[in-house]
């Protein structure tokens, strides 16, 4: 194999040079700041003033907490809807395919500042249409904002909502590159179509469904919008503050960056778990 | 549904299993997708009413008339025009850039062999799954104190240029494209960036427009580095402006939902009209 470098480097030149300076380098400053005092010009070497303050806090707890929360509900439910999604729009005997795709997919454009405000009005305590719906049918009125498990409710609501058919559409396009006659062999031997979903379906969309089980993780743990603007600054007390909250209140409000840094680490120290999980969970028989 | 003959399946018990089915998927997906659609629908609906009309105690499902009047009062409470003008222009400059970026990195990825290139390979990969909150304190203090790019054009575009999956779809698109082509053209001697620019990125405009909707919608609906790094009223992007005025006591809420139909409405025409190359773009992830 003849080499290249020259050429192949010009090509790379300015996307690895924008990689250099905006993500390599913060990715080990972040590091480096995390064992530094902030709070103070100039900044010094302590390597235990963050990461000190951070296993005692329970600011940092309650956000961990909150975020782990998250994350083994929402989660699962979302990639189940997803999968029941895909495997639905997937079926040839459904009409008016397009409105359906368009219900499901439409709200992967939406912005996160637009479906939060939709969100935050909808679920109103005294005027928003959910409420209003319930009383309709004889059901009293849900205080979705003052009480905790409401509140993360409705966050969860709201992330599945924006992200289910964002996985159906990653989902589908698994589904149709399996093989059409592997079905139809497994009819012709009166398979029912249940059984197919469970033996046949599942199985080979697994890697997707890991790979789209992992993406959504990593996106939830970062979650930030949401209790941002629609429960309001992590609202009701700090009941649904999460770690991409606390990260921005402590580096961005209170700018202190070192502890943010080491908030930003746990995180990072997370999704590396959560990625060799993944490794683990997709890796070849042996 | 009918229940189907264990012996010997006739036509018609089996087009009856079918029609069962037909139906009980539709009983099963047609509530789903109202309820999927009602937070967009509510959304059109509030960004027409008045205030009073939406914190009325009566149910409101159907449009009414007064989206200009919630347009002028958003307009009064910030600069949401100037704001969507800021989002476009960077919008449109990113995705030129970013697309030029990713698909000479692809390019490179796909047809070279170099020194480094498991590396860079392993580099992509691994920061699909960093979590973006491991740079964004440094890029903030560089950007904003280093560099002193705070609230510029600049700051909202360069840094985030770098993107993993839009170089490992570009590369995906390039190797699959026949490279006796390339290399014939070489041995006419043709230069490499020549190849690049005038026979492989015209074969690949269908990734292209995948890739390019991709990037315009993140960039539209970016919100967190650009509520940080341009914080200034004069360049916020229009989701930062309207972000602002969520949780204001005194606030017109038929602006914020008018604002919010503004933002949407033109990513919804495109999506119908391009949906095909949409979809590829997202699926793009993770099928390889």
């Amino acid at each position: 194999m003849r080499y290249q470098n020259a050429t192949a480097y010009r090509f790379l030149a300015p996307y690895l040079l924008i990689f250099s300076i905006f993500w390599l380098w913060p990715i080990i400053d972040s590091f480096l700041i995390s064992f530094q005092a902030t709070r103070t010009v100039p900044w010094r070497f302590a390597p235990t003033f963050n990461w000190g303050r951070l296993i005692g806090d329970p600011a940092f707890f309650n956000a961990l907490k909150n975020t782990l929360l998250i994350l083994v509900i929402q989660v699962p439910v979302m990639i189940s809807l997803a999968i029941v999604m895909a495997v639905l729009l997937n079926s040839p005997l459904l009409k008016a395919r397009g409105l359906f795709r368009f219900a499901f997919f439409a709200p992967v454009v939406v912005g996160e500042v637009a479906y939060s405000a939709v969100f935050r009005l909808m679920f109103n305590l005294d005027y928003g249409i959910i409420n209003k719906l319930l009383n309709s049918i004889g059901l009293p009125s849900v205080d979705w904002f003052t009480n905790v498990t409401p509140a993360m409710a409705v966050i969860m609501m709201a992330v599945t909502w924006r992200w289910a058919g964002y996985n159906a559409i990653i989902l589908l396009a698994g589904l149709q590159s399996i093989p059409e006659d592997v079905y139809e062999a497994a009819t012709l031997d009166r398979v029912s179509k249940v059984k197919q979903f469970f033996y046949i379906t599942l199985p080979l969309l697994k890697p997707i469904i890991v790979f789209c089980a992992v993406l959504s993780i990593i996106g939830t743990m970062q979650l930030f919008t949401e209790p941002f603007l629609i429960t309001e600054r992590g609202g009701p007390g700090g009941g649904t503050e999460t770690l991409g909250l606390l990260l921005y209140r402590q580096g961005f409000r209170s700018l202190n960056f070192g502890y943010a840094s080491a908030v930003a680490y746990t995180m990072a120290g997370l999704a590396i778990a959560i990625s060799l999980v993944q490794i683990w969970l997709t890796r070849e028989p042996k | 549904m009918t229940s189907r003959s264990p012996i010997s399946h006739s036509r018609v018990s089996r087009s009856q299993a079918r029609l069962g089915r037909s139906i009980a998927l539709h009983l099963f997906l047609t509530p789903l997708a109202l309820v999927w659609l009602f937070p967009l629908w509510m959304m059109v609906v509030f960004s027409t009413m008045p205030d009073n009309g939406i914190f009325s105690p009566d149910i409101e499902l159907l449009p009414h008339g007064n989206f200009l009047d919630n347009v002028s009062n958003l307009q009064r409470g910030t600069n949401f025009i100037g704001a969507i003008g800021i989002s476009v222009s960077v919008a449109v400059t990113y995705t030129f850039l970013s697309v030029m970026l990713t698909s000479m990195a692809g390019w490179a990825l796909a047809r070279y062999n170099f020194f480094g290139k498991g590396m860079v390979v392993a580099i992509i990969f691994g920061t699909i799954t960093l979590p973006y909150a491991v740079v964004l304190i440094p890029q903030f203090i560089m950007v904003a104190r280093d560099f002193k790019l705070a609230n510029t054009w600049v700051a909202l575009i360069v840094p985030p240029l770098f993107n993993s999956l839009g170089v490992l779809f570009m590369r995906q698109s390039f190797s699959m494209m026949p490279h006796e082509l390339f290399d014939a053209a070489k041995v006419e001697g043709v230069k490499e960036w020549r190849i690049f620019l005038f026979v492989a990125l015209p074969l690949a405009r269908p990734m292209l427009a995948a890739l390019a909707i991709i990037l315009f919608l993140a960039s539209w609906n970016n919100y967190l580095w650009p509520l940080l790094i341009n914080s200034k009223p004069g360049a916020m992007t229009a989701p930062v402006a309207l972000g602002t005025l969520i949780g204001l006591t005194k606030v017109s809420w038929g602006g914020i939902m008018a604002g919010a139909v503004m933002l949407t409405a033109p990513m919804l025409v495109v999506f119908v009209l391009l949906q095909r190359h949409f979809v590829a773009g997202i699926a793009a992830g993770a099928i390889k």
